[in-house]
């Protein structure tokens, strides 16, 4: 007995010691050499990445004699808004001087039915193209992704012909449904993707319990999709905003968007550039896209449809 | 509670036939079991009834009504998933209800039949949770209770309990059972474990191919396996086979082989067999004894691994390149290597046809 009961003991003694040994030993240290190279290789990145940003920033809040000694990098010594309630509100765009406030609004205004249109459309087809039965589906979803494929100038002159002999050229409408047109096959894509990854099992329950098209699409599959709503949003509301080509042509005189009058106010100044106001204009412009990201980041982890299946 | 009937059923996935002329009557409160091996059709054939799939030819009939192109909720069924299928974003009672409210029921007809299945199935405390803070038991019991609350006239599950565990697995399995005693309402029941399959079925389709091979009660399955398939395809360890023929001289028959010889006399030929005719047969491992050497007609085997299950153990031996499993008592002394000397019983024993592997 006790010779097969000694080895165990001894055993376990020494078990015991591996662990007080563990338990001693230090974690391993922060900043190693590995370590080092890492973060410096991570914050040279980000400072190169970041250095637009910086100029831009400090120079919207200069005043021009300071801009005018040439230190681009230099820190202001008086910070002044000025530039910023001058882009905002009353720099050039061309002949009137409203500032670019009024592109914002057009922006806003074109951004904001095409970005519900088209994810809207994106996810009906996503959800239709995934579950239901649709004769010549995987067809027409290599039609939609053709359509993605041939660049932008290609389609543009036939198109203006199009909306011109409709009477839709250059209105707010037309520059709608151009965003919604040409977000189809990326929303489509992203949609049917997603909803191809939730269990079918769930729709078949769906449609034994009595739901119908829009039934399973509003009560089950929206709220299902948060996420991906979510990256939608963000991928359409950086791309129309940005947009400046299709706003251009499509959007009419009255409506341009911001990044056309960005573009006026830049090109417009006479005499001295003012490089404040064109870069307070600049940030102001960008700001939507920054502010999406901001905001939506967390949605992103978010996995809605866990629980769903075994899990 | 209802009956159905399938009659002529024909399934095809793109250009290869899964279901060819199927023909299954389920009379109403029966539980029915479809077993088989993945891929043998029978989930398909389930689903076509639930109507979610589409058939090519035949008739699906439930109730005397003819559904074959029915909508999926107009059948008057309630249907179980292996994945439970819970709608994720709505608590246990929406998930229950989520039917109801679409027909458009009033809502105190539906808070009583919601409060009725959730107390059935003891959920009534988890009745505002989302399906991802339940375990998987939990889910399974709601999955069941969203069939319930519809007052379905027949219920489907497929494979509803093999995402559980073990223990939980045979916890469901009773209480299945029991609701199908208390509710007395048609069930038709997917799996590929014959344990859930003989435990719960009043009648058994054991399916192969799109093909059902049987259909009988689930003692008459065990017992008497109308082919080798089925045979193999029912009992752990599944049935032992012997190659070997039949000798006829008069009224008696005997089985020769050259590990066995058995008096099969009184085995009930569905026709009369031919003398010198190839057949195997078929012996379940618990049919099979350990004698004494000088025994008449014993077989001598090798003994093997020996697999101790608790109330019984199971030998594997090796009778001269035949192997054979065997089931004994777990008090019986076995010793792997040694020489031993079985029996088999000749009124359990199974007769198919070499070729057609049909029973006799």
């Amino acid at each position: 007995m006790s010779t097969t009961l000694a080895p165990t003991l001894a055993s376990a003694a020494l078990h015991s010691q591996a662990t007080a040994h563990r338990a001693e030993r230090p974690r391993p240290a922060f900043f190693s050499p590995a370590r080092m190279g890492i973060y410096f290789f991570l914050i040279s990145a980000a400072l190169f990445f970041l250095l637009p940003l910086y100029v831009m920033g400090i120079t919207s809040i200069k005043p021009m004699d300071e801009i005018r000694q040439g230190n681009i990098f230099a820190m202001p010594l008086a910070i002044t808004f000025e530039p910023w309630a001058q882009a905002w509100s009353s720099a050039c765009t061309g002949l009137e001087c409203k500032g670019i406030a009024v592109g914002f609004w057009n922006s806003m205004e074109i951004l904001v039915p095409s970005l519900l249109l088209s994810v809207f459309m994106g996810s009906l087809n996503g959800y239709a193209l995934s579950f239901w039965k649709v004769k010549w589906a995987n067809w027409l979803f290599g039609l939609l992704m053709l359509g993605a494929f041939i660049p932008y100038p290609v389609m543009i002159y036939p198109l203006v012909r199009m909306f011109a002999s409709i009477n839709m050229f250059q209105s707010i409408p037309n520059i709608v449904l151009i965003h919604t047109i040409f977000g189809m096959p990326i929303m489509t894509l992203l949609f049917r993707n997603y909803y191809a990854g939730l269990p079918v099992e769930l729709f078949k329950a769906a449609r034994i319990d009595g739901g119908g098209f829009w039934r399973i699409y509003f009560q089950l599959m929206v709220p299902m999709s948060l996420p991906i709503f979510v990256v939608a949003t963000i991928m359409q509301t950086t791309g129309i905003w940005n947009d400046f080509i299709l706003g251009l042509i499509f959007a009419g005189r009255d409506n341009f968007p911001i990044t056309v009058q960005l573009n006026n106010i830049i090109n417009s100044t006479q005499g001295e550039k003012v490089y404040n106001v064109n870069m307070a204009a600049t940030l102001l412009t960008s700001m939507v896209p920054l502010v999406v990201y901001f905001v939506s980041g967390r949605w992103f982890v978010r996995g809605i449809a866990a629980g769903a299946v075994k899990g | 509670m209802s009956n159905v009937s399938i009659k002529d059923l024909e399934i095809v996935f793109g250009k290869t036939p899964v279901i060819k002329d199927l023909n299954l009557d389920i009379k109403a409160g029966e539980f029915v079991v479809l077993l088989g091996p993945s891929g043998c059709g029978k989930s398909t054939l389930l689903h076509s009834i639930a109507g979610l799939i589409d058939v090519n030819d035949g008739q699906v009939e439930i109730a005397g009504k003819d559904v074959t192109w029915a909508d999926p909720k107009d059948r008057g069924i309630g249907m179980v998933f292996q994945s439970y299928a819970l709608y994720p974003t709505m608590t246990v009672e929406r998930n229950l209800s989520f039917g109801l409210r679409i027909s458009g029921m009033p809502k105190a007809e539906i808070t009583k039949r919601v409060d009725n299945v959730a107390r059935m199935l003891q959920l009534t405390e988890l009745l505002q949770r989302k399906p991802a803070q339940l375990s998987g038991g939990q889910r399974q019991r709601v999955a069941i209770g969203r069939a319930l609350v519809r007052e379905a006239k027949v219920f489907l599950l497929d494979e509803p309990l093999s995402n559980l565990d073990a223990k939980l697995r045979a916890e469901l399995r009773r209480e299945l059972k029991q609701l199908h005693y208390d509710l007395g309402a048609t069930m038709i029941y997917v799996t590929h474990d014959q344990i859930e399959a003989m435990t719960l079925a009043t009648r058994l389709a054991v399916m192969r191919a799109g093909k059902i091979q049987q259909l009988d009660a689930p003692d008459v399955v065990y017992a008497k396996p109308a082919n080798m398939f089925v045979a193999g395809f029912l009992g752990s360890p599944s049935m032992n086979f012997l190659r070997g023929y039949l000798k006829k001289s008069g009224d008696r028959v005997q089985f020769e082989s050259a590990v066995f010889q058995a008096d099969v006399s009184h085995y009930t030929f569905a026709q009369s067999p031919t003398d010198n005719q190839p057949v195997v047969l078929g012996i379940r491992p618990e049919h099979l004894r350990i004698v004494a050497p000088d025994a008449p007609r014993n077989a001598q085997a090798t003994l093997g691994l020996i697999e101790p299950m608790g109330a019984y153990k199971i030998a594997w031996l090796d009778a001269s390149g035949t192997p054979l499993a065997l089931q004994v008592e777990p008090a019986t002394a076995l010793v792997t290597g040694t020489l031993t000397h079985l029996t088999l019983d000749p009124a359990h024993v199974s007769l198919f046809d070499a070729t057609s592997e049909n029973r006799l």
